[in-house]
């Protein structure tokens, strides 16, 4: 036996190390090397090495806060590309645009409630009719984009009904920006107190232009406050957009895995033909996917607007395609990878700009390096499995 | 009038002309047999039964009302399902899911739960992993599972497709049994195998398929010592 031989065989023998195969990957590498600079920098920046650290826990508390909020309207966007692409194999690139006619048809409502009165003397009820409107209103768009840019493709190659979809995107924020114009309108002010009696605890913070405390409010309200030695503001309005959102999230779930419907959509996922031999209605299945998938967005949506306050025919772009990002991230037609896809990119594009000591404006820059990051070295995401030849 | 007939029947797959002028019969409470080749046609004329493949021409009856140009879950509703090649279980669904789903249209809530003890009675392998994911059993579970999925619909007409495809011969026999036994309980059973012998063993009446056409057709036990047959499809023996 040859010395050459042996080698071979020891190779053959011990399976590549991630290590070795990693090297042996430039593009790999070269990333990794990326990686661990940044982590290097960021490290720099939050243990205080040579006196203060640049980075303090107070500013990181805020930063989580505020990205959880916003990591969870990406996750809420995020679950209609999975559940779309779990159902059907393709990216609806049209989503963006369902989640910005959320937000738009709910700039109506809200403006209406306004309008009559109703926004001032029941808040609750206003914003609760101005949430199911855009929630409606995302969903039925969500169904005629399906109707009219995929179903008639629905057997086409792969690519035809993604160029729909970038097609059926630019159509919908043309119909809206010919429809209500290019200006940004404005949600207007809401006031949602509750807990009356945390006035005396609110100081000078909780009183109105009149001199009057109401109590804490929801949606508009901001306050300093120091919890366990941290300085931080809080706007109750993150904690609320991140409730909701879970509690939304929580009901698609049920749905899915406790309801005979959502039964049916996992075994379309899997195999259309086979559901369909079952008695299942694939279309029906289909739309339904479609409608859950608006429902999210819209409520998306409207949260959305809640706190930016402005809405405009554009604002579905830049959320709709972190959010598929998300999804990605999270592993594309996992329910659960979509959840944990969005909120970690909604806190690591709040905290990563200011951890690494860079200007916020590039979040959006780390954001997409992230998705190259994944695609390079998880491509199947987080919670993503390796698809099968079969379907993949 | 028989549960199942089917008249002239032409149908294409991916444009490839797949029947040509099929016409056949299937009895109440009978087994009928497709036995032929590969590629003879014998899935695609299960899936135009199941409206999976579209007819383009010709009739499908089933108790006297057409069903050819129906979509795939109305034809399912209406008790013609189909345990398809490969068996298809659902890998990411619980062994109880993929039952339940086989009860899918039916409305009938307790009787669904009598069929349920009943196929868990028939196959008790399934039983000891009901919450398992489908896609952990084996081979042999797996076709007991896509049996027992179809007999959860309450099937009119049971159509299979190779249920003994890569399984090891003790299963196979197992399986044969059991379509047996089903079949004296009532279920009318329409069989496609490549397992011939086998095929022929159980069937009461069979149909040789040979490039879209029927070719043959005639009693189970007839074509069984017919030479043309034995020498085709039954290993020459």
């Amino acid at each position: 036996m040859t010395p050459i031989q042996t080698q071979e065989m020891r190779a053959r023998r011990q399976p590549a190390s991630a290590l070795s195969r990693l090297i042996r990957n430039p593009v790999q590498l070269i990333s990794a090397i990326i990686l661990l600079g940044l982590f290097l920098v960021a490290l720099r920046n939050v243990l205080p090495l040579n006196g203060a650290a640049e980075y303090q826990p107070d500013q990181f508390a805020r930063q989580l806060i505020f990205g959880l909020a916003q990591g969870s309207i990406y996750a809420l966007i995020a679950l209609g590309y999975t559940l779309v692409y779990g159902i059907l194999s393709m990216i609806n690139f049209a989503h963006g645009e369902i989640f910005m006619a959320g937000a738009y048809m709910g700039f109506f409502a809200i403006t209406a409630a306004q309008e009559t009165g109703l926004l001032a003397s029941d808040p609750v009820l206003a914003l609760f009719i101005t949430l199911l409107i855009g929630m409606l209103s995302s969903a039925v768009v969500a169904v005629l984009v399906e109707r009219i840019a995929y179903r008639p493709l629905r057997n086409a190659p792969r690519l035809v009904p993604l160029i729909t979809a970038i097609g059926a995107s630019i159509a919908l924020q043309q119909i809206f920006l010919r429809l209500f114009g290019a200006s940004t309108r404005r949600y207007p002010d809401v006031g949602w107190f509750v807990l009356p009696n945390a006035c005396p605890a609110l100081g000078t913070q909780g009183l109105d232009d009149t001199g009057l405390c109401r109590g804490i409010d929801l949606i508009g309200g901001r306050y300093d406050v120091t919890v366990i030695g941290l300085e931080l503001r809080i706007l109750p309005i993150h904690f609320l957009v991140f409730a909701l959102s879970l509690a939304l999230m929580i009901a698609l779930w049920l749905y899915v895995h406790r309801t005979k419907s959502g039964k049916a959509m996992r075994a379309v996922a899997e195999d259309r033909n086979t559901a369909a031999l079952m008695g299942v209605n694939v279309d029906r299945v289909i739309v339904t996917t479609f409608i859950l998938g608006g429902l999210l967005a819209g409520a998306g949506g409207v949260l959305y607007a809640l706190y930016n306050q402005q809405v405009s025919p554009f604002i579905g772009f830049l959320p709709g395609i972190k959010a598929f990002t998300a999804a990605v991230l999270g592993g594309i037609g996992n329910i659960p990878g979509a959840m944990f896809g969005g909120l970690f990119l909604g806190v690591v594009e709040t905290v990563a700009p200011s951890m690494l000591g860079l200007s916020s404006q590039l979040k959006d820059v780390i954001a997409f390096g992230l998705l190259v990051m994944v695609l390079i070295f998880r491509p199947q995401g987080i919670f993503g499995e390796v698809l099968s030849s079969k379907r993949g | 009038m028989s549960l199942l007939e089917v008249e002239h029947l032409h149908a294409t797959y991916e444009t490839i002309v797949a029947l040509r002028d099929i016409s056949f019969v299937v009895g109440q409470g009978e087994i009928v047999t497709l036995i032929g080749s590969n590629g003879a046609g014998k899935t695609t004329t299960l899936n135009t039964l199941c409206g999976l493949t579209p007819a383009r021409s010709g009739s499908i009856r089933l108790a006297g009302e057409r069903i050819e140009a129906l979509p795939p879950h109305e034809i399912a509703r209406r008790g013609v399902i189909q345990s398809p090649e490969g068996r298809k279980i659902f890998a990411r669904l619980s062994v109880l899911e993929n039952l339940e789903m086989g009860a899918f249209s039916r409305r009938d809530n307790r009787a669904v739960k009598r069929d349920l003890e009943d196929v868990l009675g028939r196959f008790p392998r399934l039983r000891e992993r009901l919450h398992q994911p489908g896609g952990t059993l084996s081979g042999g579970e797996q076709q007991m599972l896509a049996i027992g999925r179809a007999l959860m619909a309450k099937p009119r007409l049971l159509l299979l497709d190779e249920p003994s495809m890569g399984l090891a011969p003790i299963f196979v026999r197992d399986v044969f049994e059991s379509l047996v036994a089903l079949n004296k309980q009532g279920t009318t059973i329409l069989l496609v195998e490549q397992n011939a012998h086998m095929a022929l063993m159980i069937a009461h009446r069979a149909y040789v398929m040979q490039t879209g056409l029927i070719t043959h057709s005639g009693d189970a036990k007839v074509l069984r010592k017919d030479p043309a047959i034995i020498r085709a499809y039954l290993g020459g023996a």
